[in-house]
């Protein structure tokens, strides 16, 4: 389809270009310019930031205990992604092949938490990770079956079943991350399975190669964009997520957001809190551009 | 003997009658909901420490509908989203159609500027969002809805790109013939685009306002470091709750809120079905 020339239609490209770019330029634009402006800034007062173009806010960015957080909070993100693409390529896969009649309600299945409040599921979480929630029954209750499993071998009772720690840790932030995040990539990965040709798979199968043999040499190479899109929209979020480490993590979990949110709420330092934003949206565009060179490479060839 | 013998063999694509795959899809399903039901059911239990069954009980449903607090964070919640969802509509509908309709100078960085406020982190558009309204003096302490103003602002930014997204591969269906020939039966501008083009467009705006109003409703950390101590959303009124105090009253007052997204997303579905919706994200 050909578009049109702006300069051919100068009153229609007026009229609805407008008011969007103006409102981006005023409202999105020019408050990131300012945090920019102010990453290269210091506490002039109480109330009052002086622009001086010092790149101490940088520099101290750069010490081991931020630089330690920010590989950690990368760290955690890559985990989580992992764990959401080992959980969810299967569901994707079996969305994709589901009767007409079960795939929509298996999609609306993983669409329903997409839609519910993040801070609503981050606490139903909380409630049932909690010290007498129903993850350490379940888990007591399985610490008493291999008990009494060993009673049948003849071997001693295990030890009496104590509450695990489940929340405010490590574990719990990457387990809420993971619970958060898994619909964002099963949708990509399903939508990706669905423009598959599925001829090719049933004649790889029909040629003797196995299902697994088959999912890693046709499948997986098939569905490339989908996965790397996949794992774009499960990584970015989690690198920055602030919510889920803050409820559920320990003092030791803190990730890169809290970081930045301490410097603005509670240590006071914005310049500070404006250079660790910036270097925080820097590692998310090195991110995307290093998927978009993915992505180019098969295009080349 | 009958029974097993009329079952259809299994055939190599049909993974969902896989036990294992059943099993796995079970299990996927009962992390992502248990939960969300846990903390329903227990919405209803006569108990303060939340954690053992004690018998039903609707008073925290009374206590949290009691809860000035909380039902003024739900209506501003609300007023935001619906503000924000009006407002994302029109700026993002413009902002799809340009692209999809024009060819003008810088137009990938116009495009890559469009989607920064998707990918951007949170974190850093909230504090871009608190330094930008503390540096212009933007006026606090406003009556009702009024100081909503700053909030609704930073939830219409962010959404909105979401919805130019939407109707811009909305858009990508639209056969131009049609077009052409509305002009020659000599529709103008405005008549062609009220007549021919929004009906077209329609089903990306519905997909649009409702992926805006619950992105909006659903926003914590942009809201938190946008909003004043006398602007309180429901996001970040259950924040505080939660922070200090866990009570079955947040149970109530989420429970309140599940049931609201179910019957939205209901009402998603009745206009659009699954695959469309599906298809937006």
């Amino acid at each position: 389809m050909s578009l049109e020339n702006w300069q051919e239609h100068k009153r229609p490209f007026a009229a609805i270009a407008g008011a969007p770019l103006t409102w981006l330029l005023v409202f999105f634009l020019v408050p990131m310019a300012i945090v920019w402006l102010y990453s290269f800034g210091q506490n002039a007062g109480p109330a009052d930031i002086a622009i001086t173009g010092t790149l101490d806010n940088y520099k101290r960015a750069t010490e081991w205990l931020y630089l330690s957080i920010f590989f950690k909070s990368l760290a955690v993100a890559a985990l989580v992604t992992l764990i959401c693409l080992i959980v969810g390529f299967p569901v994707a896969m079996a969305i994709t092949f589901a009767s007409d009649k079960w795939r929509p309600w298996l999609l609306l299945g993983v669409m329903l938490p997409f839609w519910t409040n993040l801070l609503i599921r981050t606490y139903a979480l909380m409630m049932v990770l909690g010290g007498n929630g129903y993850a350490n029954k379940a888990l007591g209750a399985l610490w008493g079956g291999a008990s009494w499993l060993r009673t049948l071998v003849g071997l001693q009772l295990l030890d009496a079943w104590s509450p695990v720690q489940l929340l405010y840790n490590n574990f719990a932030v990457v387990l809420g991350l993971v619970y958060v995040h898994l619909p964002f990539m099963v949708l990509p990965l399903y939508s990706a399975l669905d423009r598959l040709d599925r001829s090719l798979i049933e004649a790889s199968l029909d040629l003797g190669a196995g299902h697994l043999r088959t999912l890693w040499t046709i499948v997986m190479p098939l569905a490339a964009p989908g996965i790397f899109a996949g794992i774009m929209i499960t990584l970015i979020p989690a690198l920055g997520a602030y919510l889920t480490p803050d409820l559920m993590g320990g003092t030791e979990s803190q990730m890169i957001a809290n970081v930045i949110e301490r410097q603005f709420k509670r240590a006071n330092d914005w310049p500070f809190g404006a250079a660790l934003s910036f270097l925080l949206i820097y590692a998310m565009f090195i991110l995307i551009a290093l998927q978009s060179l993915r992505g180019r490479k098969p295009a080349e060839a | 003997m009958a029974l097993l013998g009329r079952r259809r063999p299994v055939a190599p694509l049909e993974y969902t009658r896989k036990t294992w795959m059943r099993l796995w899809i079970a299990g996927v399903m009962l992390f992502l909901y248990a939960p969300l039901i846990v903390l329903m059911v227990f919405s209803f239990n006569d108990s303060k420490r939340n954690v053992v069954w004690k018998g039903f009980t609707l008073k925290y449903y009374e206590k949290a509908l009691n809860n000035e607090g909380l039902i003024e964070a739900l209506v501003n919640s609300l007023t935001i989203a619906a503000l924000a969802t009006v407002f994302s509509v029109i700026l993002g509908a413009m902002a799809g159609l340009m692209l999809w309709r024009f060819r003008f100078p810088f137009k990938g960085s116009v495009e890559g500027a469009l989607s920064l406020p998707i990918i951007v982190p949170e974190i850093c558009m909230g504090v871009a969002m608190l330094i930008f309204f503390a540096k212009i003096d933007w006026p606090v302490g406003l009556p009702w809805p009024l100081n909503l103003s700053a909030i609704t602002i930073a939830h219409i930014t962010f959404c909105f790109p979401f919805v130019a997204l939407v109707v811009r591969s909305r858009m990508a269906s639209f056969n131009r013939e049609q077009e052409e020939a509305a002009k020659d039966l000599g529709a103008g501008e405005w008549q062609t685009f009220r007549d021919v083009l929004l009906p077209h467009m329609k089903p990306g705006l519905v997909a649009g306002a409702l992926l805006a109003f619950t992105l909006s409703l659903d926003d914590f950390v942009i809201t938190f470091f946008t909003s004043g101590p006398d602007t309180v959303t429901f996001p970040v009124k259950v924040y505080s709750m939660v922070r200090f105090s866990v009570t079955p009253e947040v149970n109530a007052a989420s429970t309140i809120l599940i049931i609201l997204t179910i019957a939205l997303t209901a009402l998603a579905l009745k206009l659009q079905g699954v695959k469309a919706i599906a298809d937006a994200h």
